[in-house]
């Protein structure tokens, strides 16, 4: 709608002048770009070669050779278990350590910059360092991959199982507290029922997570298909290693489906 | 015997002087009505007296016990024989109503929660749950979850709660101020009920100053931290009660006490 009456203000401008801490970050970010895209040798010429080479994978590809799948599938089974015994230790411990470190269940202000330290530390090793520490612990094999999993579950659900307490409404605590009750008994009564539908979630997530990674774990000899796959690239057997590639695609997406199938029934 | 005896309590939240010296006594088996305008300290009072908010100086004495010094252990046994129903009515949204009625025993229960989840509570246990369900007109509802009931039903499964938990004392902080004009009232008979029947003791909080002159043995007033007006109904009239609400009424503004026709009650 305009208006014939003129305007005692000037109208405000329509973008604002950056601050010099907003241009100094951005040039910042600019210069670091350039410069890893130098140090990196990203080039177009590159690009194109490369898309070349794909073709060639691709054409040596196909048809994706099938005479071992009963070893495959056995593999892609030996993946999920590492998953599934991995992520639910994982979740089980993250339980504790996240009650430990929210701020409104942790006994003591030291012992929730304590744990948080630690599992901030789970979190930011990489799944496939942990994988290497623990191949050279306990061998080659699937146990690594299980250790290297409930690690890197740890890390990841405690931080979101934590904050999901904390944003915890306070009364209902209050109100079991005012009865009398017990510290676990107040966590187990009113805490932890508020917070399980998104708990649920994290852990599918978690799920999720977890069998991508067992994937890659099996590169650096964490057992799983992650192994057929790196011996398939490694002998240039890329018929064998598209059909294990595929494998991985059917089950991880069926896994995704399934997963946000439960979510939307919980949440 | 006193059911409630407040000597000389102060409470300070940061710099924030929210109780200054104050005094009161609650015989037993009496209805007691606390007004006051929001901000002068009423809740803070409702929280210091079963040790939700500790007190900073004074002391408290529930059933001739001090609430000084305590064990958590002897903090969590006092704290069985007062019942709190809150403003929000504090359920646990995502149990059963009956669940959050077991919830009331969960202070008398040695194995805590355990002994206080519908699946492992006793059968007197769930016996006493129904009963008190019975008793606030809400069995039929006992399946529900909470977030389905209305506010007043809400606030029927908290005083049921407060049954579950054989409480001697009630401290209501402002039961009905999230409800009805009509559902209020009903919370009110309901509440001085239960208690007539079990010879109970009630503080309760109100700004309802026709359900204060109706409900209340007693009628205190408090402003700025101290109490004010302490008589018995009958000679309280409505305009005393109204001058609690007038002038500075906070404890973050100065008392001036002078100004007011109402003048500093001590026992």
């Amino acid at each position: 709608m305009s208006t014939n009456r003129p305007l005692a203000t000037a109208l405000p401008p329509r973008f604002r002048r950056p601050s010099l801490f907003t241009c100094a970050i951005v040039l910042t970010f600019l210069v670091l770009f350039v410069q890893g895209a130098m140090a990196t040798n990203v080039t177009f010429e590159r690009l194109l070669r490369g898309i070349v080479n794909l073709g060639h994978f691709l054409g040596r590809a196909f048809p994706p050779d099938l005479s071992n799948l009963d070893v495959l599938a056995w593999s892609m089974f030996e993946t999920l278990n590492i998953a599934i015994v991995g992520v639910t230790i994982g979740i089980i411990l993250s339980l504790p350590f996240a009650l430990l470190s929210a701020r409104n269940t942790a006994p003591a202000p030291w012992v929730r910059t304590l744990t948080r330290f630690i599992v901030s530390t789970m979190r930011t090793i990489p799944d496939l360092i942990w994988a290497l520490i623990f191949v050279v612990a306990v061998g080659l094999g699937p146990m690594a991959g299980v250790l290297a999993i409930i690690m890197d579950t740890i890390g990841f659900a405690a931080r979101f199982f934590s904050e999901r307490i904390e944003e915890v409404h306070p009364g209902p605590s209050e109100a079991l507290s005012a009865t009398g009750a017990g510290k676990l008994s107040v966590i187990g009564g009113a805490i932890l029922p508020e917070t399980l539908a998104s708990m649920t979630a994290t852990s599918l997530y978690s799920v999720e997570k977890a069998l991508r990674s067992a994937v890659t774990l099996g590169l650096v000899g964490a057992g799983g298909i992650g192994v057929e796959l790196a011996a398939a690239m490694r002998l240039f057997n890329f018929d064998r290693a598209l059909t294990i590639i595929l494998l991985i695609l059917v089950v991880v997406i069926g896994f995704e489906q399934l997963s946000s199938q439960i979510r939307k029934r919980v949440i | 015997m006193n059911a409630i005896t407040i000597t000389e309590l102060h409470k300070y939240y940061a710099k924030l002087h929210v109780l200054r010296g104050l005094n009161l006594s609650v015989n037993q088996g009496e209805c007691v009505i606390l007004l006051g305008a929001n901000g002068c300290g009423k809740s803070t009072l409702m929280r210091c007296l079963n040790g939700l908010a500790p007190h900073d100086q004074g002391s408290i004495q529930i059933l001739g016990e001090p609430l000084t010094r305590l064990s958590p252990a002897q903090l969590r046994r006092l704290r069985q024989k007062i019942g709190v129903v809150f403003q929000q009515f504090n359920l646990v949204q995502n149990v059963s109503v009956f669940q959050n009625v077991l919830y009331g025993a969960l202070g008398q229960q040695r194995l805590g929660l355990l002994t206080s989840l519908s699946c492992f509570a006793t059968a007197e246990l769930r016996e006493r749950a129904m009963a008190a369900l019975e008793r606030v007109g809400l069995a039929h509802k006992a399946q529900a979850e909470c977030r389905a009931l209305s506010g007043g039903q809400q606030q029927r499964v908290a005083i049921a709660r407060t049954l579950m938990q054989d409480a001697e004392i009630i401290i209501a902080d402002e039961p009905v101020a999230s409800l009805d004009p009509k559902a209020g009232r009903e919370i009110m008979d309901l509440l001085l009920d239960v208690v007539t029947e079990r010879g109970m003791t009630v503080l309760c909080t109100l700004h309802q100053l026709e359900l204060a002159q109706q409900y209340g043995d007693r009628i205190v007033g408090m402003k700025a931290g101290k109490i004010v007006l302490d008589a018995p109904r009958q000679q309280v009239a409505l305009d005393d009660m109204q001058q609690l609400y007038q002038g500075e009424t906070r404890v973050d503004q100065p008392l001036l006490s002078a100004t007011s026709r109402l003048t500093p009650v001590t026992h």
